[in-house]
């Protein structure tokens, strides 16, 4: 790796303040420093620092991605073949290699389209403003077309990615200024802007459109759900609804819905590996978890019709909703920032999730929206927290 | 009253080279220097020109905003340079030593029986008054301040510190007297905290007139800021001074003696230093004899102090005022591949609190850890890793906010008073974002003192 090091050096002066490309010195060394730790040694205070930065702890956040990233293209896979067949009982694990890669086709566009876009826009306010790239993109990049519906078309994916890099972050200042969760920010422009490729029963399993068969939709858990709340329900009753959609199912990610998010069993492999190395918070992913089942047992005692009586471990395992109290709302940068604050912030963002999702006709799934929602609150809820410890020292203040 | 404090949070940072307890003989340094940057805020005021003879406590400079305090040679010799910087700024003021050590001499002052004002004099007059610190804003203490208590920790828990039951064993009689001087100076308590996980020297359990605690748990345990915040918190308006367990006893001697003597013991520490024991010399003592031949490698960061508070020298610096050890490392100016010992390498290498390196599962290891700031300057993403090692009741990374955005009010409401940046030092080694949080929050405390006080 000699050479590398060689080359870089070699290379540096061209790049530095003077040299023929200064200008395109963030992209220089961007990539020098991914290829090396640089040589910055400490100037002030502690002279050794710690071994983590922020390019391993994203880095960490992809790795705990890659379970439901393989899962969500083999799904992808399975839904088209079975949008092609117009037949929902197709085998799941039959013609793996097959399904794997006709999942392929339609996930790596997307994921390439993602980063492309991204990292292009990031490079260009890099070089504006004279930064190397930061690293917050690696993860959002892939965290986009995991919330995408396969049949997404990639234009689309490119305009969400933008909108969302500019307007929900780079205006901001970049990495660890923003307000709203960046990927959450595109699947939410996506969804308004175009609704039609967003939701409803014809965008989730890649090629439905094509179906020769009369009859076959290819609608989700939670559209079916959604369609008891109105006059003409898909299924007769609950008991059709679960046999359709077994928990395990929905547990294991086997039934249509965006790329990566229909997994509850990678999502908590992801989670695992996010609370083990510290990177994602264990309260806020727990308070999420436990702020669902609390609005889904509310539901369940109110009753009435079928959706409201879905027991409420099934909305843990539906739609997106693990995906994003693994992935979205443990963001550290839009979550709460106080310990405390990241209980109740994780407890609201999963008590409106299932709110949203089984009371608002307009919306099929309310993890997105909740989300996001917390994310503008949380700036409140840290606030305070930080209230209470100003509270406590000025008591303190009194009593002396 | 003896109350033991937990702390459950903090973080021992396990490096290799630590002193061997043994102690060297006495070293006559062939020159000193006292650096009136050591003081910080201080504007100093020359007493000595160049060539002139001075003995140890003949003042070689005083504040000239408080003429009071005033600042000494701690050996006798011959002022042979004065070393200026930027703007006239005095740097360092050096004294060669004449081959002798020869005292001024002053009355020997018993602080049971004199009054705190005769006990207040005696330090000033001899420049021991340059031991005493104060908060808030970490400044030499003010002598017309009334501090509501004075703070005293018998031990250090910061990476490979000097062990102060070795360092203090036997000096009980002048331990004592500091400690009785101490007590004039304040009309509320002297607290002395003790380390509750090991047991302590005779030196500091028999001390008499003083309020003992102790204190458990990983570092900052033993810094006086989590002491002081466990055992009876600042409030804003108060102030409390601290001294630091051998200067104790260096004030104990002088009233004892009449002698300003400044010797201490001083632990070379550090994965890169040879014969790592304890050397006995006197604050501020040239430090080039000493590093001849203990150093291993060229390619070093010589520190005065600890690694997470201490001052980086060359070969042929001085002691720091305040410091009680050296610690040699590495110099971590290399580029290290990224799948190798970078940042997506193993890192069997790599001490971190986070559980990102495998190290954690190593809770025995210790490490030989070097300069390298492991990533770039970033800004704030991860959240609550500076709460895991900051034991105080303070909310960190919003006061270090409010400090680099310069929000007074911020600051006031979230506990500047009560913090130093030595406190902070260990969140600004465990901060994947690489910011200097001890000059910030210097600069911050720099701030409330023009603005507020």
């Amino acid at each position: 790796m000699k050479f590398l090091e060689n080359y870089l050096h070699k290379m540096e002066p061209h790049f530095v303040k003077g040299g023929k490309w200064e200008k395109w010195n963030p992209l220089f060394e961007t990539m020098a420093t991914f290829a090396y730790t640089p040589k910055l040694v400490t100037q002030k205070g502690a002279h050794i620092r710690d071994g983590v930065d922020l390019k391993r702890t994203m880095m960490t956040v992809i790795f705990a991605l890659i379970p439901c990233l393989i899962f969500g293209i083999y799904n992808t896979g399975h839904w088209s073949m079975v949008a092609s067949a117009g037949d929902r009982d197709l085998a799941y694990w039959a013609e793996m290699g097959p399904k794997f890669l006709i999942g392929l086709q339609s996930v790596l566009p997307i994921v390439v389209v993602s980063y492309a876009v991204g990292l292009g826009i990031e490079f260009l306010f890099g070089m504006l403003r004279g930064h190397s790239l930061h690293e917050g993109f690696l993860v959002s990049g892939m965290l986009i077309p995991l919330t995408m519906p396969a049949d997404c078309p990639l234009w689309m994916i490119g305009v969400s990615t933008a909108f969302a890099v500019i307007i929900g972050k780079e205006i901001f200042g970049g990495t660890g200024m923003n307000i709203l969760n960046v990927a959450l920010t595109a699947r939410a422009f996506a969804f308004f802007a175009y609704p039609t490729s967003m939701s409803g029963d014809k965008v989730w399993m890649a090629g439905v459109e094509n179906t020769k068969v009369d009859g076959f939709t290819g609608s989700t858990a939670l559209g079916d759900l959604a369609s008891f709340m109105s006059d003409k329900p898909v299924f007769s009753d609950l008991n059709a609804f679960t046999e359709s959609y077994s928990f395990m199912d929905a547990f294991m990610g086997m039934i249509p819905g965006s790329i990566g998010e229909t997994s509850t069993l990678m999502c908590l492999i992801g989670a695992a590996i996010l609370i083990l190395t510290g990177v994602g918070s264990l309260k806020v992913i727990v308070s999420f978890f436990t702020g669902g089942l609390v609005m889904g047992l509310l539901l369940n005692a109110i009753g009435g019709n079928a959706f409201l009586d879905l027991p409420a471990y099934y909305h843990l395992v539906l739609g997106g909703f693990a995906f994003g109290a693994v992935f979205m709302a443990t963001d550290p940068v839009t979550a709460a920032q106080t310990e405390t604050g990241k209980i109740y912030y994780g407890l609201f963002g999963g008590i409106l999730a299932i709110l949203i999702r089984v009371l608002n006709p307009a919306y099929p799934e309310g993890v997105m929206l909740a989300i996001l929602f917390m994310n503008v609150m949380a700036p409140i809820i840290d606030h305070y927290v930080v209230q209470g410890n100003i509270k406590r020292r000025l008591n303190r203040l009194k009593a002396a | 009253m003896s109350n033991t404090v937990k702390l459950k949070k903090g973080l021992d940072i396990r490096l290799i080279g630590e002193a061997e307890k043994v102690a060297s003989e006495f070293i006559l340094p062939t020159s000193i220097s006292i650096k009136p940057g050591d003081f910080h805020g201080m504007t100093p005021k020359l007493t000595v020109k160049e060539g002139q003879e001075v003995k140890a406590g003949d003042v070689l400079f005083f504040n000239k905003h408080q003429t009071s305090v005033k600042c000494c040679s701690t050996i006798s010799g011959t002022v042979t340079k004065i070393i200026r910087g930027e703007k006239r700024r005095i740097l360092e003021v050096q004294v060669t030593s004449n081959g002798t050590q020869e005292f001024k001499t002053f009355n020997t002052v018993d602080p049971v029986s004199a009054t705190s004002e005769e006990v207040k004099n005696a330090l000033l007059e001899a420049g021991l008054w340059m031991f005493i610190k104060e908060r808030p804003i970490d400044l030499v203490a003010n002598p017309d301040h009334e501090p509501k208590a004075i703070f005293v920790s018998a031990f250090d828990s910061s990476p490979l510190a000097p062990d102060y039951d070795f360092v203090l064993h036997g000096d009980e009689n002048n331990f004592q007297t500091g400690l009785n001087a101490l007590k004039k100076l304040t009309a509320g308590n002297v607290y002395l905290t003790l380390n509750a996980d090991s047991p302590s020297d005779s030196v500091f359990t028999n001390a008499k007139g003083v309020e003992i605690n102790s204190i458990s748990g990983r570092h900052p345990g033993g810094n006086v800021g989590t002491q002081i915040h466990h055992i009876s918190p600042m409030n804003k308006g108060e102030y409390v001074w601290t001294v630091n367990a051998q200067d104790v006893a260096v004030i104990g001697r002088f009233l004892n003696t009449g002698k300003f003597d400044t010797t201490k013991l001083i632990a070379l520490t550090g994965s890169e230093a040879n014969h790592r024991k304890y050397y006995k010399m006197v604050v501020g003592a040239s430090l080039s004899s000493l590093l001849k031949g203990n150093i291993v490698g060229d390619n070093v960061r010589i520190i005065s102090g600890n690694v997470l508070t201490g001052d980086k020298i060359e070969a042929d610096g001085v002691l720091g005022f305040y410091h009680n050890q050296i610690t040699i490392i590495p110099e971590g100016n290399q580029y290290k591949f990224f799948l190798k010992d970078g940042w997506m390498g193993p890192g069997f290498d790599k001490f971190s609190n986070s559980r990102l390196f495998p190290t954690w599962m190593f809770p025995k290891k210790k490490f030989r850890l070097d300069t390298n700031t492991n990533g770039e300057e970033r800004a704030f993403v991860v959240t609550g890793e500076l709460d895991k090692v900051f034991p105080f009741d303070i909310l960190p990374m919003q006061l270090v906010k409010a400090a680099i955005t310069q929000d007074i009010d911020g600051m006031e409401n979230l506990g500047i008073y009560e913090v130093i940046p030595e406190d902070f030092a260990l969140c600004e080694y465990v901060c994947t974002t690489k910011i200097n949080i001890q000059s910030e929050i210097r600069e911050g405390l720099d701030l409330i003192q023009q603005e507020c006080m």
